[in-house]
């Protein structure tokens, strides 16, 4: 969707704070929201990109002006609602309106620790269908997007670019944010700056995507 | 179920912005009352990740990679073929990312990482990512005008040296490899991995020189 999220190239945001205090947290509740999203679980259905699909979907002025776990907390919270696990009256209300339903797993830092250096969820799958690129050949991404999630950025729409590398195929965010598994080859394309942006002539700067097979086209 | 209805979900964001507490700790705090009171979450498990997160799973994993492919060339090059099975074989705690890619800066190349979609970033490797890699800031620059925020990190890429920036929009994640530093030459692979700092690993750091050669 062309929300406030796809923020590439958009100008007028300020400077950076560079001096921001290196921590992991800066409050609890960053904290709390870290560990909230976790933990095992979580809505039925909610898959990744509907995840980030639902993030997006927020009204643009709190998207880009709320603190960014602020924005977890609501997106949680309407994956919850959507799928029906909790109602909008106990947001409201501020308490569960029906008894303990289930017994959430208790996972201690050993474990929490011992879980994050398994080796994590891997988004290739095998497909038949042989890729239509390789590394070395120009292409030219399409003049493409959608209503629901996509993950081909605004600024890299109907770009000349060059495969980089081919990374095999992975899990579609397209679909996936629609609840259906369905892999494509993915490549690694790069951008030379002045292809994407009018003041960019002469900069030595390239800008590396990783995108879908179904984003690309030859050139 | 979930039945990835946007405009449903737009309107629950506007019931929830409406019905919501403006403090987000007492956002947070509602949802997780919920979901505890619910036995969808439990409080000691947050409390784990959150501990998890505080001190184990941080950038020192990052710089104990990094500082391990200074010293062992055929580890860097395992390293830059395929980064999650060179962290995997090394015995180095930290890879939790199958998508895994190491982009190396040299004399004439200089990597920067962003995701402009929202906040992707190798987590399990260098921890919670910074805010300001979250910002609209951040994300809308990055790939635009790299070399005026490096300039803003104190990081000044000379205009021959190439900037690489990696969009990571997908599910590959990316670690830069800094440069080992000049004078280094006598200290071990603990005391090098002390001078790999986070923003090296995020392309907003350049010179790791013990001397600090860029100001601020």
């Amino acid at each position: 969707m062309d929300g406030p999220h796809d923020l590439g190239g958009k100008e007028g945001f300020g400077p950076i704070d560079t001096d921001e205090v290196e921590t992991p947290f800066h409050h609890d509740w960053e904290g709390r929201m870290w560990g909230i999203v976790r933990c095992p679980g979580g809505a039925p259905g909610v898959t990744l990109d509907w995840w980030r699909h639902i993030r997006e979907l927020i009204d643009p002025v709190d998207y880009l002006t709320r603190p960014y776990f602020d924005s977890w907390a609501q997106t949680e919270l309407a994956s919850y609602i959507n799928a029906g696990v909790i109602t909008l009256d106990e947001v409201k209300a501020g308490r569960s309106a029906t008894p303990k339903e289930y017994d959430a797993e208790v996972v201690s830092t050993a474990e929490a620790i011992a879980q994050s250096s398994a080796l994590g969820t891997n988004y290739a799958r095998a497909i038949d269908a042989a890729p239509a690129f390789k590394p070395g050949d120009k292409v030219r991404s399409k003049d493409f997007t959608q209503q629901h999630h996509t993950r081909l950025p605004a600024y890299a729409r109907a770009k000349p670019g060059v495969i980089h590398a081919h990374h095999g195929a992975h899990i579609f965010p397209d679909e996936s944010a629609q609840g259906r598994e369905v892999a494509q080859h993915i490549y690694s394309v790069v951008f030379e700056a002045e292809d994407l942006w009018p003041e960019a002539g002469g900069r030595r700067d390239r800008i590396y995507l990783d995108l879908w097979e179904s984003y690309l086209e030859p050139q | 179920m979930s039945d990835y209805d946007s405009a449903k979900v737009a309107e629950i964001h506007r019931h929830l912005h409406s019905h919501l507490p403006s403090e987000p700790a007492l956002r947070v705090k509602a949802l997780e009352s919920l979901l505890v009171e619910k036995g969808l979450v439990d409080s000691r498990t947050i409390d784990a990740w959150v501990e998890a997160f505080s001190e184990e799973i941080g950038p020192k994993r990052g710089a104990a990679v990094v500082a391990r492919a200074w010293v062992d060339p055929a580890f860097k090059a395992r390293l830059l073929e395929d980064a999650a099975a060179a962290i995997d074989e090394s015995g180095i705690a930290g890879n939790a990312t199958v998508h895994l890619k190491a982009v190396e800066n040299t004399d004439t190349v200089h990597n920067l990482v962003v995701c402009t979609l929202c906040s992707c970033y190798p987590s399990t490797l260098l921890g919670v990512a910074p805010n300001w890699y979250k910002t609209a800031a951040y994300r809308s620059r990055a790939v635009r005008d790299p070399r005026s925020v490096l300039q803003e990190f104190g990081v000044k890429v000379a205009p021959e040296v190439e900037v690489r920036v990696w969009d990571s929009t997908a599910e590959l994640r990316y670690l830069v490899v800094p440069q080992r530093p000049a004078g280094t030459d006598g200290l071990d692979e603990e005391a090098l991995a002390a001078l790999v700092t986070r923003n090296s690993m995020i392309g907003t750091d350049r010179d790791l020189s013990p001397s600090g050669a860029e100001a601020g």
